[in-house]
């Protein structure tokens, strides 16, 4: 198998299984009548989202980052560099993984609360929600 | 990038779509809890392998075990199955 190939099937594969997670979460939040479930598909879909964002800023055969190196010979003339991917995505990641877990616990508290206050968490019998 | 890298990929992708789809349908909310912990758990191999370890390391965390954590605790104070659509 050549090389090409080979980093074809890997964004392929990346890129599928991002896009595939986003929509069977986008699928639970729509359908889904237990609240519980829709946090939970909340969170796939999240999940989906981090790696579309880390693989786009995937650079290949790049390095981790911070440092991107130029291999010099005796002579000081270039033989190579070694380049890094790209870590805004990386940064911006961090920052939505924990982000996430913030606003998944917030929902979760708001569910237990409403319980109960309700003793249901099907979103079809809790009145307060329609108008 | 070798070949095993690619096969272990294409398994975990896979292995993801399938977890997800089991996470939405299941009716017992603790199941589907395990299942959206094991897509974190493929997530953070994914991290690692696009070069990002320090996201592989935060999933690993705060994916597979502070939200599992959360969601068990909600479960146990409310409903553990979520009832049958008519």
């Amino acid at each position: 198998m050549t090389e090409e190939l080979m980093q074809q099937i890997l964004k392929i594969s990346f890129y599928g299984a991002s896009l595939a997670l986003i929509l069977i979460g986008l699928y639970g939040v729509l359908t889904k009548k237990n609240l519980i479930k829709i946090l939970l598909s909340m969170a796939i879909a999240e999940s989906g989202l981090n790696l579309l964002f880390v693989a786009i800023g995937y650079i290949m055969n790049g390095t981790a980052p911070i440092f991107s190196t130029a291999v010099l010979d005796e002579n000081n003339q270039l033989l190579e560099t070694v380049t890094m991917v790209d870590p805004i995505p990386q940064a911006l990641v961090l920052t939505a993984i924990v982000i996430g877990l913030g606003v998944t616990a917030v929902g979760l508290a708001l569910v237990i609360r409403l319980y109960k206050h309700h003793n249901t968490i099907n979103i079809d019998e809790i009145r307060n929600l329609k108008w | 990038m070798n070949i095993f890298t690619v096969i272990l990929v294409v398994i975990g992708a896979i292995f993801m779509i399938v977890a997800a789809i089991y996470a939405i349908s299941r009716k017992d909310l603790l199941v589907a809890t395990i299942a959206t912990s094991i897509i974190s758990l493929v997530l953070s191999v994914f991290f690692f392998i696009l070069q990002a370890p320090d996201v592989a390391l935060t999933e690993a965390t705060i994916g597979v075990a502070l939200t599992t954590i959360i969601f068990v605790v909600t479960i146990r104070n409310t409903k553990r199955h979520e009832e049958e659509e008519e």
